[in-house]
């Protein structure tokens, strides 16, 4: 108990002191896995869509394909974008090993397959007379997709809130190709894991809760847009 | 039983080896083991979630008996660490076997050098060498002088990627060393002396099977283990017991 107190107390004293190290790592971790969820609904959102609206052969590979992606674990990834980055790999050439933008690239492979499910899953909800309808009003056939798409427009805003959780909270892929060096890819959950290796528990228990914190800020912002949307 | 061992250990591998050979002449323990820095380790310790401690930075160790945590270390074996960096070494190390001349011509020159950062036993190393330069990358954090925190595997990636000096830990830089591009260069000096020891943790709910595993850790056939590991896949010894 004293821990989870002791913890409480420091996470408070960092939010109110706004402590320039926590600050500064806290800024990283929001810019690295935000671009990583801009590429990866990029990436996943058109893929959901296609998977979950159109006909075209291979459609059932794509969907288990997506699914298996909700089980890629970010240790892999890291390896895999790693080995892709060392300057012993292909494209080592970039210096982009140990580097925000190696993280941001490990975490949109890790956001893609979550966005696209969840997509996927959001536009089957919406009913085909939709689309029917909009089509026998005399819409084209990619406007009436269109029609379905923003029919499903609470589902897509899931997806993305969903993949930046999942990126924002993971600590393996980051660790392995950003290096956790300070002040230039130290994030969030690779400070809490140092702290932990440190011995400083309630240090690393503190910055989880702000972590936390912040996430739950931004599910409420994006709560409240949802729901205002849903004209609630 | 839990045991509670430094990271070095398992990254090297001669953990899995003593464990084995605990087991199978203990068959009335279970022993289980668990990993990380000698910060969290002795951490641990004082919250009694683990029964031995194996780790390898005196201080702390020493700090941890005066709290009253244990009655004594128990010092089992040792190796040197070594300053490793890239083979073109611009600092030029190569040939010296002074650390803390070392570690004063990285600063000279200002040649990238990569830290664990992470208080643990090899950074609490890594400090003392700066103090006894009498020199603070530590704290004045210059741009050559970057804290990866992280492991000793990672901690090598990351000096190899950027080709900058780094102090190691043999064992680990050993088993590495075909996927590096870092060369040993100042090895030898007494001051890079790297202890490692065993407690047993007073608030232990095991104290038997505590007490026979750091016998046997202390005896004949656990040094046989300690003094053979190595030899056969990298022709050298990595740890010398005491």
């Amino acid at each position: 108990m004293d821990l989870i107190l002791d913890a409480l107390k420091q996470a408070f004293t960092i939010l109110m002191t706004g402590q320039a190290y926590v600050v500064d790592v806290l800024l990283l971790s929001i810019r690295v896995s935000g671009s990583a969820i801009v590429l990866g609904v990029l990436l996943g959102m058109p893929a959901g869509i296609a998977a979950g609206m159109l006909r075209f052969p291979g459609r059932r590979v794509l969907i288990a394909l997506i699914h298996t992606g909700f089980a890629l674990p970010p240790v892999v990834v890291g390896l895999f974008v790693y080995m892709l980055l060392s300057r012993s790999g292909p494209v080592g050439s970039l210096g982009l090993l140990f580097t925000p933008a190696a993280m941001i690239l490990a975490q949109s492979v890790l956001a893609a397959p979550y966005v696209a499910g969840i997509t996927l899953a959001a536009v089957q909800a919406v009913p085909a007379d939709v689309r029917l309808q909009a089509l026998a009003l005399g819409a084209g056939r990619w406007r009436a997709v269109w029609a379905h798409v923003r029919e499903a427009r609470l589902g897509l805003m899931a997806a993305i809130v969903a993949g930046f959780g999942a990126v924002i909270s993971e600590v393996g892929a980051v660790m392995m190709v950003g290096g956790n060096i300070l002040g230039e890819t130290r994030v969030m959950t690779t400070a809490i894991v140092l702290e932990t290796r440190r011995g400083n528990f309630a240090t690393a228990l503190a910055l989880g809760l702000i972590l936390l914190f912040f996430a739950f800020a931004a599910n409420l912002a994006l709560t409240h847009l949802q729901q205002r949307e849903r004209g609630r | 039983m839990v045991l509670g061992a430094t990271t070095t250990i398992e990254d090297s591998g001669l953990l899995v080896e003593l464990q084995k050979s605990f087991a199978a002449g203990h068959p009335r323990f279970s022993l289980r083991t668990i990993t990380g820095g000698s910060g969290e380790i002795l951490q641990l310790g004082r919250r009694a979630d683990v029964d031995v401690t194996f780790t390898h930075d005196p201080e702390a160790e020493s700090t941890f008996v005066t709290e009253g945590h244990a009655e004594a270390r128990r010092e089992l074996m040792y190796n040197y660490f070594l300053i490793v960096g890239p083979e073109a070494d611009p600092a030029a190390l190569r040939g010296n076997r002074d650390a803390v001349e070392g570690f004063k011509r990285i600063a000279a020159a200002e040649a990238a050098f990569v830290s664990r950062g992470d208080q643990s036993g090899t950074h609490r190393k890594e400090l003392f060498l700066w103090r006894e330069a009498g020199l603070d990358p530590p704290e004045a954090k210059p741009d050559w002088y970057s804290e990866a925190g992280a492991g000793m595997g990672d901690a090598l990636r990351v000096a190899s990627e950027r080709g900058a000096y780094i102090l190691t830990e043999p064992g680990t830089f050993m088993v590495l060393r075909s996927q590096l591009r870092l060369a040993p260069l100042v090895e030898g000096d007494p001051r890079l002396l790297n202890r490692y020891a065993l407690m047993r943790v007073n608030r232990t709910q095991h104290g038997e099977a505590a007490d026979s595993l750091i016998a046997w850790l202390l005896g004949p056939a656990s040094r046989d283990v300690i003094d053979q590991f190595g030899r056969a896949q990298f022709g050298d010894q990595l740890f010398r017991p005491r």
